[in-house]
């Protein structure tokens, strides 16, 4: 049947040229052709490449696209975000394991087919969805995923499922999908009038100097997430000493509830491989590489075509636009399914071809980035407002927003509204406004910048999206006043608990600590000293955690029990005799009552 | 003596007695603590149950039978203020090892097929001498409202005796760093 993994594994090597830091793709080969990477694919590998075994041992089990069990021959990943769970995904979840006769984890007896829960997969508008194999399947129902399974008994082909295509570049050969873009208001900056190649031209009859200078005077800030200042980091990185400097475009949109950069890689992609090739000249690298999450592969083909085509243009490769010894490429790595990769030192690990856990920082990646040397991170929206400084000049980019938050954000909004979807505003507009354009009414909460944002109550429509007040890379959550707010943080902190990477205590330990005293509160058996453990535990992860996962996780729970304070007290007490409410001993002593044949004289 | 004198109660519960063993390595000033508090229920004095109300009473080991859960909770019940003592109060410490297996694995192996043991009748005990295993062991703050937690395996005799004396005479506690410090 399938080849021994351990000679797909050895192949897989020398595919990459026994690369080490190609890791993560010869995982993905061996992953796909055996449907695992086992013990003796690890073995092979680490021969193979010369590497400690421990080494692929630990990539393998840091990623949830690595199992070194067999998975089915199509996998099924349903997205287990809030929005999706809110919009019916646990109907959906029950239909296919009725269906397929198999629970999330499990496989079916034929090998066809195994299921699996999975963090948001960046589809938030069109939830629930689930990724089939590399294939994106949106907008399911419980009946909808029934003739699926059925279909996909028939076909065997997950890229068969999509019958309907969806607008835009959605619709180009390459990509295939039924995901739409729902672009619900345009903006002049980031999709406003196309002028292909006019930045890069406009760039390189600049010094590097100059460019980093309009870069700064746009006062341009990050869109992923921290809004640290583009020109001030390409300076940094320009002036750090080393033979080699890279710029890495990070796709991995990991943040819950966020799906702007996926829109932006379908409809905008020379945008930013321009921003990218511009950054590299600014900073003096010939080299880029676009992280892409693992979710989005299935808009690899096509972003693969792209650069081709732009190597033929001349806009990739040596001399570009004619500029003499300017010479730059592009190359894009898969990732393999891990949120914490969107953080800039997970995701150069990952490039290393390692586990995707953070680096201690500083040093920062601009003096010490990728294999070591001085290195640019930047977000895809990012780099798409960069071509556009170029393009109108950095004063017309700074006219936009507001004096610490210039240009326009794009916001991904999803949950309960009628018209989910991206949406490009003027940094400094209202949540409220926002809300309104959104058509959300009867709202109750809105959960602002993802899981590790704030989640505020319409006391706080008022605040403004910009840096200094509501900042956010991009995600709103809306909530209505059906949804139970607790159970909407105790999502939340389930992701995280799922998501930290465990390398350090505050984190590894302090979610499960949260999501724990979370679930004591929602069975009525909190106490109000639960809710200052909260306020602790946060204190201590912001100040104690490695990295911005275990900074902000804390947040859900702390900013919810700020904004929606009666909703945790209504349901605590404190217990008249001191005893803790949460210790259940008849729970506690039932196994042991079973195995003795004897009850408990004290439950 | 005077009846004002504020009494202090002990319990060992999952614990070694080590927590114990180290109160009583304040040696001689024993003799002071005995100027400041009557003992109650505890094992030092053997008294096996609580005869008054207490101001203090000092927990050793967290919660791994039902038994302890019942002590602990006669404790909270008869005590102003509680201190776990110890690593195993306050985290459940070794004992709490076995909570990475199952209690099932954990009596299986025990009582029926560990390497050293004979047990011709395949069976798990059930005297009801033995009380019930809970099914993992618990901190003590787990169980019960607990006031006040001093770390180390055990305490130093000088950490217990600070803490005590501070407790006592109503004074903030001083720990300087040494008293501490268990690397
Ligand atoms: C846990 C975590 C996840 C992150 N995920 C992403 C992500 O998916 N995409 C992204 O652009 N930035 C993400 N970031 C922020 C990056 O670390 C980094 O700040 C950013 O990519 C820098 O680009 P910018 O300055 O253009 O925003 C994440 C940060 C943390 C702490
Ligand atoms: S904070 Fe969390 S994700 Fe970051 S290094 Fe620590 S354990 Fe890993
Ligand atoms: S903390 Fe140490 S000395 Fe005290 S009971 Fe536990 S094992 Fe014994």
């Amino acid at each position: 049947m399938t080849k021994p993994s351990e000679a797909v594994a050895r192949q897989a090597c020398q595919d990459v040229n026994l690369d080490p830091t190609r890791l993560l793709d010869v995982l993905h080969i061996v992953q796909k052709e055996c449907r695992c990477v086992d013990d003796s694919a690890i073995d092979a590998i680490a021969a193979e490449m010369g590497i400690p075994r421990v080494r692929v041992d630990g990539a393998v089990t840091f990623y949830t696209f690595f199992t070194k069990e067999p998975v089915g021959q199509i996998t099924i990943r349903l997205s287990s975000d809030i929005i999706d769970r809110l919009q019916g995904a646990q109907e959906v979840a029950d239909a296919l394991t009725d269906e397929l006769g198999i629970d999330f984890g499990q496989i079916t007896a034929d090998g066809l087919f195994s299921l699996h829960w999975t963090s948001c997969i960046g589809m938030s508008d069109q939830a629930p969805a689930a990724l089939v194999g590399d294939t994106m399947v949106t907008h399911l129902t419980a009946e909808t995923a029934r003739l699926m399974v059925r279909s996909l008994r028939e076909h065997k082909h997950p890229p068969k499922l999509v019958q309907e295509l969806g607008d835009g570049k959605n619709a180009h050969p390459l990509v295939h999908t039924m995901v739409k873009n729902n672009i619900r208001q345009p903006g002049s900056i980031i999709f406003g009038p196309i002028n292909r190649g006019e930045a890069i031209r406009k760039a390189l009859g600049m010094t590097p100097v100059e460019v980093i200078r309009a870069m700064k005077t746009s006062r341009l800030r990050g869109r992923g997430g921290a809004g640290f200042p583009a020109g001030l980091k390409w300076e940094f990185t320009r002036a750090a000493t080393g033979d080699r400097k890279y710029i890495i475009c990070n796709a991995d949109e990991g943040e819950p509830g966020t799906f702007k950069d996926r829109v932006l890689l379908t409809e905008l992609p020379d945008r930013i491989f321009a921003g990218m090739t511009i950054a590299g000249y600014a900073i003096g690298a010939q080299e880029g590489i676009v992280y892409l999450r693992g979710e989005y592969a299935y808009l690899k083909p096509y972003l693969e075509e792209v650069l081709a085509q732009r190597r033929v243009e001349g806009w990739l490769g040596q001399d570009i636009a004619g500029k003499q010894g300017y010479h730059f490429d592009i190359r894009i790595q898969l990732g393999a399914g891990a949120y914490i990769c969107g953080e800039e030192t997970s995701l150069i690990s990952s490039l290393e071809g390692t586990r995707g856990d953070p680096k201690n920082r500083p040093p920062f990646p601009a003096q010490h980035g990728y294999l070591g040397y001085p290195t640019v991170v930047n977000n895809c929206e990012t780099l798409c407002c960069v071509t556009k400084i170029l393009e109108n000049g950095a004063a017309t980019f700074s006219e936009f927003g507001t004096e610490q938050s210039s240009g326009t954000k794009l916001l991904s909004i999803s949950g309960d509204c009628t018209a989910p979807g991206i949406y490009e505003v003027e940094f400094g507009v209202s949540l409220q406004k926002v809300l309104e354009m959104a058509g959300a009414t009867q709202v109750q909460a809105v959960q602002v910048g993802g899981p590790s944002g704030q989640l505020i109550g319409p006391d706080q429509f008022d605040r403004v999206l910009c840096f200094d007040d509501l900042a956010t890379g991009g995600s709103i959550m809306i909530f209505d006043q059906s949804r139970k707010i607790l159970d909407i943080v105790h999502a939340f902190m389930e992701f995280f608990v799922e998501e930290s990477c465990g390398y350090c205590t505050p984190c590894r330990v302090g979610n499960v600590l949260l999501k724990e005293g979370l679930q004591r509160v929602l069975d009525g058996r909190g106490e109000p000293a639960d809710l200052e453990q909260f306020e602790q535990v946060g204190a201590m992860m912001k100040a104690c955690s490695r990295c911005g996962l275990g900074q902000t996780s804390w947040r859900p729970v702390v900013t919810s029990l700020q904004s929606f304070r009666d909703q945790y007290e209504s349901r605590v007490a404190d217990d008249p005799d001191g005893f803790r409410r949460s210790f259940d001993l008849k729970k506690a002593v039932a196994t042991a009552e079973k195995i003795t044949g004897r009850k408990s004289v004290h439950a | 003596m005077p009846a004002t004198k504020p009494r202090i109660a002990t319990t060992s519960l999952a614990g070694c007695f080590g927590c114990h063993m180290s109160l009583l390595d304040i040696d001689e000033r024993i003799l002071q603590l005995a100027e400041l508090v009557d003992f109650d229920k505890s094992p030092i004095d053997d008294y096996k149950q609580f005869t008054q109300h207490c101001a203090v009473g000092l927990i050793e080991g967290g919660c791994c039978n039902e038994e302890n859960v019942a002590v602990l909770r006669d404790f909270r019940t008869h005590c102003d203020v509680l201190v776990s003592i110890g690593d195993c109060a306050t985290m459940g410490g070794i004992p709490a090892l076995r909570n990475m297996v199952t209690i099932e694995e954990c009596m299986q192996e025990a009582y029926v097929s560990g390497p050293s043991v004979y047990n011709p009748s395949g069976k798990v005990p059930d005297n009801p001498e033995v009380p019930l295993l809970l099914d993992k062991v618990y901190p003590a703050h787990e169980v019960v409202k607990i006031d006040y937690h001093l770390p180390g395996c055990p305490p130093p005799a000088d950490t217990l005796f600070a803490a005590l004396v501070a407790l006592l005479s109503d004074e903030p506690i001083k720990l300087p760093y040494q008293l501490i410090k268990y690397d």
